[in-house]
């Protein structure tokens, strides 16, 4: 069993980071509803913000790493240019899908939708991490900072399915993929 | 003596609506900027090769590294502005939103073709 250093790289931007986030999102969209919109406190009501503050500042790296390792580690090798003449392109992802006019729509419309899309989730998240930190439970008080923030989560949440669904997707049809060969698992002969 | 304290109602917000204000709006903005950024270097061969910040990531790395000061830089000013104050947060929200779905509809390729 064995993962290239790209393969892995990958997995990281997109299992590590970014399906990660995903699960995330549900989970902060239904807290911050509950938690702005309970009518009286409770006596957990401490905890419970303390937690949420962690907890969307935990979203906030992983929505950054996500688009860094993305954008600066894995989209250089995904648009990288093949030598001319070259036959084989499953070494250059993006020019192996303009290649064919089947799979052409991938980059085309998946890849640069996805490559823009994908940053508003961080820049959203760390806008509802720093008002629901400067805010805390006097979020209730404010029903139109409220209802923004719920918004911009939201936005967050479906620019990184965007970016997950068409990452998931390119990376199927033309995956990233080269570089050192790291063995996992020794194989047995059968 | 009086030692009495305002009494404050649990409805009464106790942080001025200013800075969650700024953040919101410059969330917006940035977004927007990110959003026409893109847009111009699809568009325009002399503005994608001024976004070309880091080579192997092409105009992207100019388009996201702009778009990201000039966010912090408006939300830096109206913070600096806004913090201690209560602003009309309908209005810049309403704006926000705006900007934000323009951000969503000119990074959507079949409209940016449109352009």
């Amino acid at each position: 069993m064995e993962i290239t250093v790209r393969g892995l790289w990958t997995l990281i931007h997109g299992i590590g980071f970014g399906a990660l986030y995903l699960l995330a999102c549900s989970g902060a969209l239904v807290e911050l509803y509950f938690f702005t919109h309970a009518p009286q406190p409770s006596e957990t009501e401490p905890n419970r913000e303390r937690f949420l503050k962690v907890y969307l500042i935990a979203m906030v790296v992983l929505a950054w790493f996500a688009v860094l390792t993305g954008a600066y580690v894995i989209y250089p090798w995904y648009r990288a240019i093949p030598p001319t003449g070259s036959i084989d392109l499953s070494l250059f992802p993006q020019r192996l899908l303009m290649s064919r006019s089947t799979t052409i729509n991938w980059h085309s419309f998946g890849m640069e939708w996805k490559e823009y899309a994908a940053w508003f989730a961080p820049i959203s998240i760390t806008m509802v991490a720093f008002v629901f930190i400067r805010y805390g439970r006097d979020l209730r008080n404010h029903r139109q900072l409220r209802s923004a923030v719920l918004c911009f989560t939201l936005v967050s949440f479906l620019a990184a399915g965007v970016a997950g669904l068409f990452g998931a997707l390119i990376n199927k049809q033309a995956p990233v993929q080269g570089g050192h060969t790291i063995q996992l698992s020794g194989g047995e002969e059968k | 003596m009086n030692t009495s304290r305002p009494v404050i109602s649990p409805n009464t917000p106790a942080i001025p609506n200013g800075s969650g204000a700024a953040a919101i709006l410059s969330a917006g903005i940035g977004s927007f900027a990110l959003a026409v950024l893109a847009l111009a270097g699809d568009k325009s061969a002399s503005a994608k090769n001024l976004l070309v910040f880091y080579k192997p990531t092409g105009p992207l790395s100019g388009v996201t590294t702009a778009a990201i000061l000039i966010w912090l830089f408006t939300w830096g000013i109206l913070e600096w502005r806004w913090r201690n104050r209560t602003v009309a947060v309908g209005r810049t929200n309403a704006i926000a939103l705006i900007l934000l779905g323009l951000s969503l509809l000119l990074t959507f390729p079949p409209v940016v073709d449109l352009f």
